[in-house]
């Protein structure tokens, strides 16, 4: 069966089970997103794509599209919250974007410059957190993982591996690698998997690759997030 | 053989123990690593290894498991553990100074393992001990009412490496202080009289279910669930004792409606997770009438028929443990427990008790559900809703250990008694823990309706300034509002009831529950997992004398987006000491408003106390010369 909903006033169908985020990008309509994947089981933790549906905040990589819902998105208390999330995401870890091999193709970064993130606007955490560079092709750069566990889930339910993990529990919440010694190098991680692939930001990044694409060419660089690829992806 | 390979191996022995004590069942993993630790001490990798290969699970998942508890250590913390409780009225109680001298007593740093590896002293959220602290765990057993002459003596018995088991046993003795008992408290119980009272009020013979769909569904596999006593509880207008106040009918009765797939079968769980700071009367009802909580859930199992139960005890309420087993073996033996319950045929049920590992959320019924199932306690995302979709997917109800005490009762004095009790809006009693600046601390249960002002008279609480009803999620109450009352219609209570005399600094009150949230939060959502970190920031910057009316400001904000946004109840809560106490007790924050402009939070000389530590120097050349030096 075919329904629709409303989304910031424009009519959006959607079929049986389809969430909200996968009805709007199916119709060309971009929700940012930070954990979300349209290949993997929605996780609804980053909480980027929240909405109001019917006057409530709610996650719309999780919810499903129910006919008849009046969904708002690109308003500006929304958008400000959202801004919000992104610059805690910011402060948490240690972004330094200009020195990043991600730059440019990074999924925070493109979604901070949509949303006219200025400035981190809280004070730096400046967490202290060492980087695995023990695997011979690829390096992980902790200090910037969000925590999004699409590693996590791409190891685990496309790879078969389990590789990648989430340990500690609040703002000690931390990745882990499947190995006794905590190295990537003793994991069965290879460059073939997807989840080498998936790391919305520049933790798992594959070595001697260093700006092989200059910044100014990358990805976002010459669209912004909001009119690339991803947002049409669920159809 | 070399001594860590004999190591390894008799770790490897517990550890096989234990799995096969567990039926080699992966949603048992807490379990498994409560009990690995208490063997061990701690975990070492050796046991996850063995456990990784046992239970064929990989390391991620049991670290991340591990991890996430804040009573499970993947570090060596020592032969003898010992925790402090933080709450507040352990505080208002001492517990700083006893802390200290325990440390000083015994050579080690807060935090920290002696360098022996014999101790390590740290500090743990509310214990449920406030009736008679200041409290603390010792490898997970509760100590109470704790004084310099007693944490001298255990520094004694430390040194001495007495173990635990040796310990004076009036240590371990923890008082019920039942000051004011009602229909719950008083009721002269035989344990099986409500069974037998549901039974007879059904239909004809007991199985005869209300509606055809439950007797199908029922009788094959389980108790058939007659409408009568499910009936009986709705009319009696019972709402959940933990919190949110849903009505409890109607919870069972989505649950005993739901459709049951192939081999599923519906579940009962009792919430006696009891983490709520300044909540303790759970524990009092699991100590003196386990048998009208378990009573309660069979009663729950009848209606809905449902065939498992669980009760998932906090961490902290260990020490129940033996004891609430020997109340359900005994039980089983009394046929009110296992197969044919009272002789009713079909009539299948049975309780078995997970014990938690020091992390509040878990008492969030979704986490409550997952960390059942042996995961890391993250909220679910919903819908779909535990009636439904619960432990491993299958229909299950989630009450708190007061609703089910409640239901026995109903079950056998019928619904109309029950909702003659109370207020129109709220039938029944409510179990209120009081702590706090009172002569008598302790549990007073009271029907629904009671003042603030006639409990405060009742415990002897005098010059009180403020009220915390409910805990840090609830609501702080002011002198000019002590006329309200208790009941859903005014205010809603989990239990919590925390007394502050006038020379209680309220700051000091609702930052120490903003530390709370923050240790607590579970760290899946961005909003509270960092927002709670960028608000107990701000308090301590108020605390260190740097803020400014920019600050409240930024208080707002992130209360804003920590409703809106957070993934569940904790975070959407966790602002709620810090606004409220800014509404009511403004002047406690305006002392802190020493700037008038933003003033940045770090500290240059505050940032030197590590170093002046090092140094072992605390002299006024050891110290900058700061414009707004706030002393730490
Ligand atoms: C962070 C958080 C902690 C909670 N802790 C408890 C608890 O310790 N005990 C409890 O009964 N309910 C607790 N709850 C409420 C439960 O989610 C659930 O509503 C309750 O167990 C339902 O039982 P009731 O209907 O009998 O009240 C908590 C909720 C949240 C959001
Ligand atoms: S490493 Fe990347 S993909 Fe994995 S959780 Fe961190 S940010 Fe997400
Ligand atoms: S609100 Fe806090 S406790 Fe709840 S899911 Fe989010 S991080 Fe976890
Ligand atoms: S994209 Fe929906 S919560 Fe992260
Ligand atoms: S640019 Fe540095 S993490 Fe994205």
């Amino acid at each position: 069966m075919s329904y629709t909903f409303t989304l910031d006033g424009k009519v959006v169908p959607f079929v049986d089970g389809q969430t909200i985020i996968q009805a709007a990008s199916a119709a060309g309509i971009f929700i940012p997103h930070l954990c979300y994947h349209p290949e993997f089981k929605p996780h609804g933790s980053c909480k980027l794509c929240t909405v109001k549906v019917n006057g409530r905040h709610t996650a719309s990589c999780t919810m499903r599209a129910a006919p008849g819902m009046v969904v708002e998105s690109e308003t500006e208390e929304i958008n400000a919250e959202r801004r919000a999330l992104t610059q805690m995401l910011f402060v948490e870890g240690n972004h330094f974007c200009p020195s990043c091999e991600k730059s440019g193709n990074c999924q925070l970064q493109a979604t901070a410059y949509h949303l006219g993130m200025m400035s981190a606007h809280y004070d730096h955490f400046f967490p202290n957190r060492a980087v695995d560079a023990s695997h011979p092709e690829a390096l992980l750069d902790f200090n910037r993982c969000i925590l999004c566990s699409l590693c996590v889930r791409a190891s685990r339910d496309v790879d078969g591996k389990n590789v990648f993990g989430l340990s500690g529990r609040g703002i000690k919440t931390h990745l882990i690698v499947n190995a006794k010694s905590g190295r990537l190098a003793d994991t069965d991680f290879t460059l073939a998997d997807k989840a080498a692939q998936v790391c919305p930001v520049g933790v798992i990044l594959k070595k001697r690759q260093g700006f092989a694409v200059p910044i100014g060419e990358r990805k976002y660089d010459k669209a912004p997030i909001s009119e690339t690829a991803e947002t049409t992806e669920g159809r | 053989m070399g001594l860590n390979e004999m190591h390894a191996e008799a770790v490897a022995g517990v550890v096989d123990r234990v799995i096969n004590r567990y039926r080699r069942d992966p949603t048992c993993m807490l379990q498994i690593l409560r009990e690995v630790q208490e063997a061990c001490d701690w975990v070492p990798p050796e046991a996850i290894d063995r456990m990784q290969a046992m239970l064929g699970v990989p390391r991620t998942k049991i670290e991340g498991v591990a991890g996430f508890y804040s009573f499970i250590y993947t570090e060596p913390r020592g032969k003898y553990r010992v925790l402090f409780s933080d709450n507040i009225t352990d505080r208002m109680q001492g517990n700083r100074a006893l802390m200290e001298r325990l440390c000083s007593n015994l050579w080690v740093e807060r935090g920290k393992v002696s360098e022996d590896g014999l101790v390590s002293v740290g500090k743990t959220a509310c214990t449920g001990l406030c009736d008679q602290g200041p409290g603390m765990l010792v490898n997970n057993y509760a100590i109470a009412g704790l004084n310099l002459e007693r944490i001298d003596e255990i520094a004694e018995l430390i040194r001495n490496k007495v173990p635990l088991a040796d310990w004076p046993p009036a240590y371990f003795r923890i008082e019920d202080n039942i000051r004011r008992a009602d229909i719950l408290l008083n009721a002269d119980f035989t344990p099986g009289e409500a069974l037998l009272a549901a039974r007879a009020r059904a239909p004809s013979d007991g199985l005869n279910a209300s509606n055809m769909r439950s007797w199908r569904e029922g009788l094959p596999s389980g108790i058939g669930g007659p409408g009568a006593t499910l009936d009986e509880i709705k009319r009696s207008g019972l709402r959940g004792r933990g919190g949110a106040g849903f009505t409890t009918g109607l919870k069972w009765e989505a649950c005993r409606n739901a459709q049951l797939k192939a081999g599923h079968q519906r579940i009962v769980v009792c919430n006696a997770d009891e983490g709520e700071p300044g909540t303790f009367k759970d524990r009092v009802l699991l100590s003196k009438c386990p048998d009208l909580v378990f009573e309660g859930m069979t009663v729950a199992a009848y209606a809905i028929g449902a065939t498992r139960g669980f009760v998932y005890l906090r961490g902290e309420y260990r020490y129940l443990l033996d004891h609430l087993n020997a109340v359900l073996a005994h039980r089983r033996r009394q046929n009110l427990l296992g197969k044919d319950i009272c002789g009713l045929p079909g009539a299948d049920f049975d309780i078995e008790i997970h014990v938690g590992a020091g992390a509040y959320v878990c008492g969030e019924e979704s986490a409550l559900i997952e960390s059942l199932e042996g995961k890391r306690g993250t909220p679910r995302n919903r819908p779909p809703f535990p009636v439904t979709n619960g432990y491993l997917d299958q229909p299950t109800i989630v009450n708190n250990v007061e609703t089910f005490a409640a239901a026995a009762l109903i079950a056998l004095r019928g619904g109309e008694w029950y909702a003659g009790i109370g207020t129109k809006q709220s039938a029944g009693t409510k179990i209120l823990s009081v702590s706090g600046d009172c002569e008598r601390p302790g549990i007073y249960e009271y029907p629904f309706g009671v003042s603030i002002r006639q409990v405060l008279a009742d415990c002897g609480a005098t010059d009180t300034q403020a009220v915390q009803v409910s805990g840090p999620s609830g609501i702080c109450v002011a002198e000019n509002e002590f006329d309200r009352i208790i009941g859903f219609e005014d205010i809603p209570t989990a239990g919590a009831f925390t007394i502050f005399n006038k020379s209680r600094d309220m700051f000091e009150v609702a930052r120490n529950y903003v530390h709370f949230f923050q240790h607590e939060s579970c760290g899946f959502c961005t909003p509270c997992r960092v927002g709670t970190s960028l608000l107990k920031n701000l308090m301590d910057k108020l605390h260190y004398g740097s803020g400014s009316p920019y600050d409240f400001a930024e208080i707002e904000k992130l209360n804003q987006l920590l409703q809106s946004m957070s993934h569940c109840g904790l975070g959407h809560t966790a602002c709620n000491p810090v606004l409220d106490t800014i509404a009511k007790f403004r002047p406690a924050y305006d002392k802190r408003m020493m700037q008038q402009d933003f003033t940045p939070a770090f500290d240059l000389d505050r940032e030197l106390s590590s170093a002046r530590q090092m140094t072992g120097r605390d002299d006024a050349g050891a110290h900058l010369e700061t414009e707004h030096g706030g002393q730490s």
